[in-house]
């Protein structure tokens, strides 16, 4: 059974669950509703079919442009078909997503993971602390809208005898580069560009 | 945040375990629950070396995302650079040239002789013994000069790059790995001799920590922890990458699942990784090593000096990078820990969009408190010496 088969099997037993499937540089990806996240990943693991029983990974990706801004992906592996997918769901800030805790025990810090750092909600998950930041940390830092610097640093208070933390100072501003060529076609308006209006716009 | 109390009920206590403890293998903080000495709950707190690696690398072009993989798990370097350039080969569909996979493999091998040294001498010493790490040091050192002598650092590599590696193997540095596989199973041996059979070590290590097949796929275990259960299963075998199909080697399996299995398998391990590197140094052939193709690969240094097309390439690549199309991968590799993976996703501009790291001791880590429970609380360091935790991949 190749993935494409192998996508059409769980679509169909899935009825309303997957949402798309796709096979690219040889990885299968189905796109399921977050609601359904866990008969989905159930089936997965059960199917004999399918026995993807290892969980490999869950991770979020942001995306700020979409309503519905955050991916959380999952990672799975058969062992005995020598096989991996790649379950994807959309959900925003608001919305949580079913934990996979009662499927994969594994998912626990995966999820605190994505909780950490991208402040997505996983409904029912037992222990959704911070796990890779501070303690008493704030923000999600690997949102797109999180600057690279942060917004806090750490220094030893001498008087206090203690490590404080203080609101950054950068001697020098973060650099970021601008490498999109106007030539291959940036979609911005070069300096001086925008004065030209409309009949300008061919140039 | 909660706060581990001093003391609870009666006879029941917590207790803090590091963040500084020389058996927690860098900076690992667990609060302990006990009863009396019998651990009824363990929950680590990681995230004490946390770097934002990925926020980092999200800011970096491809080439210079990749020194950032020789900090995660910093005892075997080049294995994470390997994951990471495996992802962008194959968004950008490009071929290693032969030699470039036989070094990569070599050095792979070397990074797999580096990390199970040091976890295996490291694991004895959390239990008593204090010469093994001794022995065991004195070759990670021959093994960080050939890294050295390939790179130009003992440690952070940056040696793998999309495409192949960044240089060519000088012959002499060739003949003298070959000349270390034939002296290092002697040092082997001599470590196996103090370790294997020593009573102190088997009271200590055997029936400790015992993982089940069906525990270990739950809790997403890879590498040695999912192989001591039996399962034959090794990334280089299941799924192979680079030349690994064409070179005979086995790969061990335990039978316990406990962590006297998962000791003798990373000897077995290290012996048929050099048995691998042998073969490698065997059967190398001569060519490139790295793709010629100049729009993702920096031209050779002399060749920048003398040809304005070269000269345009480097300036390019070196600032702007290469463009990845959009897309998105996951690649893995068996790391010595086990399944490190990158999940790279591409948007078409010269940064990685995101790239999520799969480091194999995160869930590990996870399972300790599942394999600790009910064990004594000084089986906790062996627990923790024999899953084979480094920070540096862990909190990232």
């Amino acid at each position: 059974m190749d993935l494409t088969e192998l996508a059409s099997t769980v679509a169909a037993a899935l009825p309303g669950a997957v949402k798309s499937s796709k096979v690219a540089l040889g990885e299968l990806t189905l796109d399921v509703e977050a609601a359904e996240i866990t008969r989905v990943l159930t089936f997965l693991r059960d199917d004999p079919s399918c026995e993807f029983k290892v969980l490999i990974d869950v991770c979020g990706v942001d995306w700020p442009a979409r309503a519905k801004r955050f991916d959380v992906v999952y990672h799975l592996l058969s062992l005995t078909k020598n096989r991996r997918i790649r379950v994807k769901l959309e959900t925003d800030e608001e919305t949580p997503v079913r934990t996979a805790i009662p499927v994969f025990p594994a998912a626990g810090w995966f999820e605190r993971e994505a909780y950490d750092l991208y402040g997505i909600m996983f409904a029912d998950h037992p222990d959704l602390r911070r796990i890779l930041t501070d303690y008493g940390f704030s923000g999600h830092p690997l949102r797109k809208d999180f600057p690279l610097t942060g917004f806090v640093e750490l220094r030893y208070d001498d008087d206090l005898k203690r490590v404080v933390y203080q609101p950054v100072q950068l001697v020098q501003e973060f650099r970021n580069f601008d490498f999109m060529s106007p030539w291959e076609g940036a979609p911005y308006i070069l300096p001086g560009d925008e004065k030209a209006g409309e009949t300008g716009k061919k140039a | 945040m909660d706060k581990p109390e001093a003391q609870s009920d009666e006879g029941k206590i917590t207790i803090n375990f590091g963040p500084q403890h020389p058996a927690a293998h860098g900076v690992l903080r667990l609060v302990l629950e006990l009863d009396g000495e019998i651990v009824t709950r363990v929950d680590p707190h990681v995230g004490l070396l946390h770097r934002g690696t990925e926020k980092l690398i999200e800011h970096k072009t491809y080439l210079q995302a990749i020194p950032y993989f020789d900090r995660l798990d910093y005892v075997a370097p080049m294995n994470q650079e390997h994951a990471f350039c495996l992802a962008i080969e194959k968004l950008l569909g490009l071929e290693v040239p032969k030699r470039g996979q036989y070094i990569r493999v070599l050095y792979s091998e070397i990074g797999r002789l580096l990390s199970h040294l040091l976890n295996v001498t490291t694991q004895a010493m959390d239990v008593g013994a204090l010469t093994p790490p001794l022995w065991g040091f004195e070759e990670r050192e021959k093994l960080m000069v050939f890294y050295e002598r390939a790179c130009g650092s003992r440690l952070h590599a940056a040696y793998f790059r999309p495409g192949g590696v960044h240089q060519d193997l000088p012959p002499e540095l060739i003949t003298d790995i070959a000349e270390f596989c034939e002296t290092f199973p002697k040092v082997l041996d001599d470590i196996e001799g103090l370790l294997t059979d020593n009573r102190i070590f088997k009271q200590r290590n055997a029936e400790i920590g015992i993982v089940t097949r069906a525990e270990a796929e739950a809790w997403g275990m890879s590498g040695v922890m999912l192989r001591s259960t039996g399962v034959a299963w090794d990334l280089r075998r299941a799924q192979p990458y680079e030349c690994y199909s064409e070179l005979d080697f086995k790969i061990p399996i335990g039978k316990n699942g406990d962590c006297y299995d998962r000791y003798v398998m990373r000897m077995e391990e290290m012996r048929q990784s050099v048995k691998i590197m042998q073969q490698c140094i065997a059967k190398m052939p001569p060519g490139p090593v790295v793709a010629t193709d100049h729009k993702i690969v920096p031209p050779r240094r002399g060749e920048m000096k003398t040809s304005m097309e070269a000269l345009i390439h480097h300036f390019k690549l070196y600032t702007e990078g290469f463009h990845v199309p959009p897309g998105e991968a996951y690649a893995a590799v068996e790391a010595p820990k086990g399944e490190f993976g990158v999940y790279l996703v591409a948007d078409g501009s010269n940064k990685p969009y995101r790239c999520k790291i799969r480091a194999p001791g995160y869930p590990h880590l996870q399972a300790l408190d599942h394999l600790c429970k009910g064990h004594m609380l000084a089986d906790v360091s062996a627990v923790i010496g024999s899953i084979d935790i480094v920070f540096g991949e862990i909190d990232r």
